[in-house]
């Protein structure tokens, strides 16, 4: 804490002592680039950008515009450069101030960023925003794509980025179809903290089984209608649904402390999935994203589910 | 007055201890707006005054940064703060118990209970809703629920058409056990979305401060400040017991329902804005007793001006500490508060 004061004083005096230079550089987004503009100076400036979700985060470097990346959220954990950035907190806790000291021109993110007045704050500050509804599906992801694209002004190398993914996820889509046959039944668990949820419909945890060609136990047996969302995970709901293979994310597995502990959760005994130890366990931002590897993962999800009950 | 003072000459006189008030609010004030993840400096900031005094063409983003968003948080901070404080201590006051603080009454758990419903239920009916998080819909539903459940608590302790306040303090702990086991289980059907917007709403944060929000709060704790500050006289006559103050001619009835009533408005408006805010209302009026004694007449300023002065201080670390991040304020008065209270009580444990 010590050495990030000093620092940020120190900092703060640089700035106070170039006062001439720094009212000179662009400043706050939209402001600043037209104070540039009608000094006419700063021929190409690259548009600086905070990404306030991980998949986002993910599609600005996989454009090759870190350079442009200021900030991001703290669910921008991959690739590991990001975490070097500086972090705006919790994409749904995000502060005004915080935001504009980056002096960024655009926020790019989902619709969960939030608090409203703050995105409210920051739009008026002259930045743009740029966010994307979370719908769980393909076109989420190009929708991200596009939006990252526009955003840092690369629009070209996001239809090119699309484009590849498009194939690839034709690929993957097709690969899925041309297995027949039951369905490996297989239910979500989130476990990140505290109690254990299982996924129902509208989640991404549920769309990625549906892709991944699974079938999501706990839907299907239909114990409650429309179960939807996020619920706690009940040891007898689970035996009812009787997956072959449970699917979660490595950070939950980490959480309960390793694999041995994580199939003593009560219920899971009861499971066919539990007699083969048929577990898929992947990173919860590369699993649940829907980012640029979405392709992959979902081709992941679905050998693994395959192998788990073969 | 003059049996509260008795054997009291080591305390610090009436005048100093406002204008310490004062002076220490000023100072919060001024080192608030110096701080901020934006940098403005202090000769910036002296140009963004000048500005707003002339009137400029061409606004800098220092102007914008500390006019739309730095300012009115300042403004809210303290607003939120002194009604948290006077609240305080007319609660204090009126139940005659250390331990009492406007969450007692129900304006807290109510606003707590009407945030998760709007949060969690409203989703079912309008799909946008989890998004509207600090919306007026939200402000607006939570300054209701705080209302409804301090009315509900004032109806419960009323005995032969008169308020009881033993009756109160208990009606008070079971409609916040009540709210609190709703909020529960509201929690339980809430999203994970929904589940972080309740969370992050219950430890509190300024960063909802829009200058039209600003305004009607602050219209509205400077309404219930000034009248609740002329309750000091009538509180100090309820010290010694309410029969007496019955007998020293104090309309003891009209002093409860005026100190409810204020600070169900005061409080709700600003739980209503803010989220929660814990501790100020409980540890403010502590201060200015433990420094100044338990006349009223500098109790309830007193804890206004310090409650507003603790409030920006915890703010201003909220604001900056991990920056470009923002803590959770309510988690940051406690970290604030606690220390200097801890401080005064060894200074002046001799009194308790």
């Amino acid at each position: 804490m010590k050495a990030g004061f000093s620092l940020l004083r120190r900092r703060d005096a640089l700035r106070y002592f170039s006062l001439p230079v720094v009212s000179a550089v662009p400043g706050v987004g939209g402001l600043g680039a037209t104070a540039a503009r009608a000094q006419g100076q700063a021929p190409v400036r690259m548009p600086r950008i905070v990404s306030v979700s991980g998949a986002t985060t993910e599609i600005v470097y996989a454009l090759g515009a870190e350079k442009q990346l200021v900030g991001t959220d703290t669910t921008s954990l991959y690739p590991a450069a990001a975490l070097q950035t500086p972090k705006v907190g919790y994409m749904r806790q995000l502060s005004a101030e915080g935001l504009l000291s980056l002096k960024p021109d655009a926020v790019i993110g989902t619709t969960e960023a939030g608090p409203l007045v703050v995105m409210d704050q920051v739009r008026s500050a002259g930045v743009k925003l740029e966010l994307v509804e979370a719908d769980h599906t393909w076109t989420e992801v190009q929708r991200k794509v596009a939006a990252v694209g526009r955003a840092t002004a690369r629009v070209a190398q996001a239809a090119a980025l699309q484009a590849k993914l498009d194939a690839q996820w034709a690929e993957v889509l097709a690969a899925v179809a041309r297995k027949g046959g039951r369905k490996p039944r297989a239910i979500f668990i989130l476990s990140h903290s505290g109690s254990p949820q299982v996924a129902g419909e509208k989640t991404a945890a549920h769309a990625m089984l549906n892709y991944a060609g699974l079938d999501n136990a706990l839907v299907s047996t239909g114990g409650s209608a429309n179960f939807a969302g996020y619920r706690a995970m009940t040891p007898e709901a689970v035996v009812t649904a009787a997956p072959d293979v449970i699917v979660t994310t490595t950070q939950g597995v980490e959480a309960v402390g390793g694999l041995e502990k994580f199939w003593q959760r009560p219920g899971l005994e009861l499971t066919p999935a539990y007699k083969r130890r048929a577990l898929v366990a992947l990173d919860a931002l590369y699993l649940i994203g829907f980012g640029p590897r979405l392709p992959q993962a979902v081709a992941e999800l679905h050998q693994a589910g395959l192998k788990a009950v073969a | 007055m003059k049996a509260l003072r008795h054997g009291d000459h080591r305390r610090l006189p009436a005048s100093l201890v406002l204008a310490g008030g004062v002076l220490l609010l000023a100072l919060s004030f001024v080192i608030g707006s110096a701080r901020g993840a934006y940098a403005i400096s202090p000769l910036q900031l002296w140009n963004v005054l000048l500005d707003m005094l002339g009137g400029s063409t061409q606004p800098t983003p220092e102007h914008l940064v500390f006019m739309n968003i730095r300012l009115p948080r300042l403004l809210l901070g303290v607003a939120a703060g002194a009604a948290l404080g006077l609240s305080g201590a007319l609660m204090q006051g009126l139940f005659r118990n250390p331990l009492a603080d406007p969450g007692l009454i129900g304006v807290s758990s109510g606003a707590a209970l009407a945030a998760g419903m709007t949060i969690v239920l409203g989703s079912l009916w309008f799909p946008e809703m989890p998004r509207t998080l600090g919306s007026w819909t939200l402000v607006a539903a939570a300054f209701t629920g705080s209302l409804l459940v301090t009315m509900l608590v004032y109806a419960l302790s009323q005995q032969d058409g008169a308020t009881r306040v033993g009756l109160m303090l208990l009606a008070g702990v079971a409609i916040n056990a009540l709210a609190g086991a709703g909020l529960g289980y509201l929690t339980f059907l809430a999203t994970d979305e929904q589940l972080r917007n309740i969370q992050f709403w219950l430890l509190g944060s300024l960063g909802g401060a829009r200058w039209s929000a600003v305004a009607l709060v602050f219209a509205m704790v400077t309404a219930a400040a000034g009248s609740g500050i002329a309750l000091a006289r009538p509180l100090n006559a309820i010290a010694l017991g309410e029969a007496q103050a019955a007998l020293l001619g104090v309309p003891v009835e009209r002093v409860k329902r005026l100190a409810v009533l204020l600070t169900a408005l005061a409080v709700g408006a600003v739980t209503a804005t803010t989220g929660i805010i814990g501790f100020i209302g409980l540890v403010a009026p502590h201060c200015v007793r433990l420094v100044a004694g338990p006349d009223h007449r500098i109790v309830l300023p007193g804890s206004a001006l310090l409650g507003a002065a603790l409030v920006l201080a915890a703010d201003s670390v909220a604001r900056t500490m991990v920056k470009p991040a923002e803590l959770p304020l309510g988690v940051l008065t406690a970290f604030v508060g606690v220390p200097f209270f801890l401080l005064l009580l060894r200074h002046f444990k001799s009194r308790l």
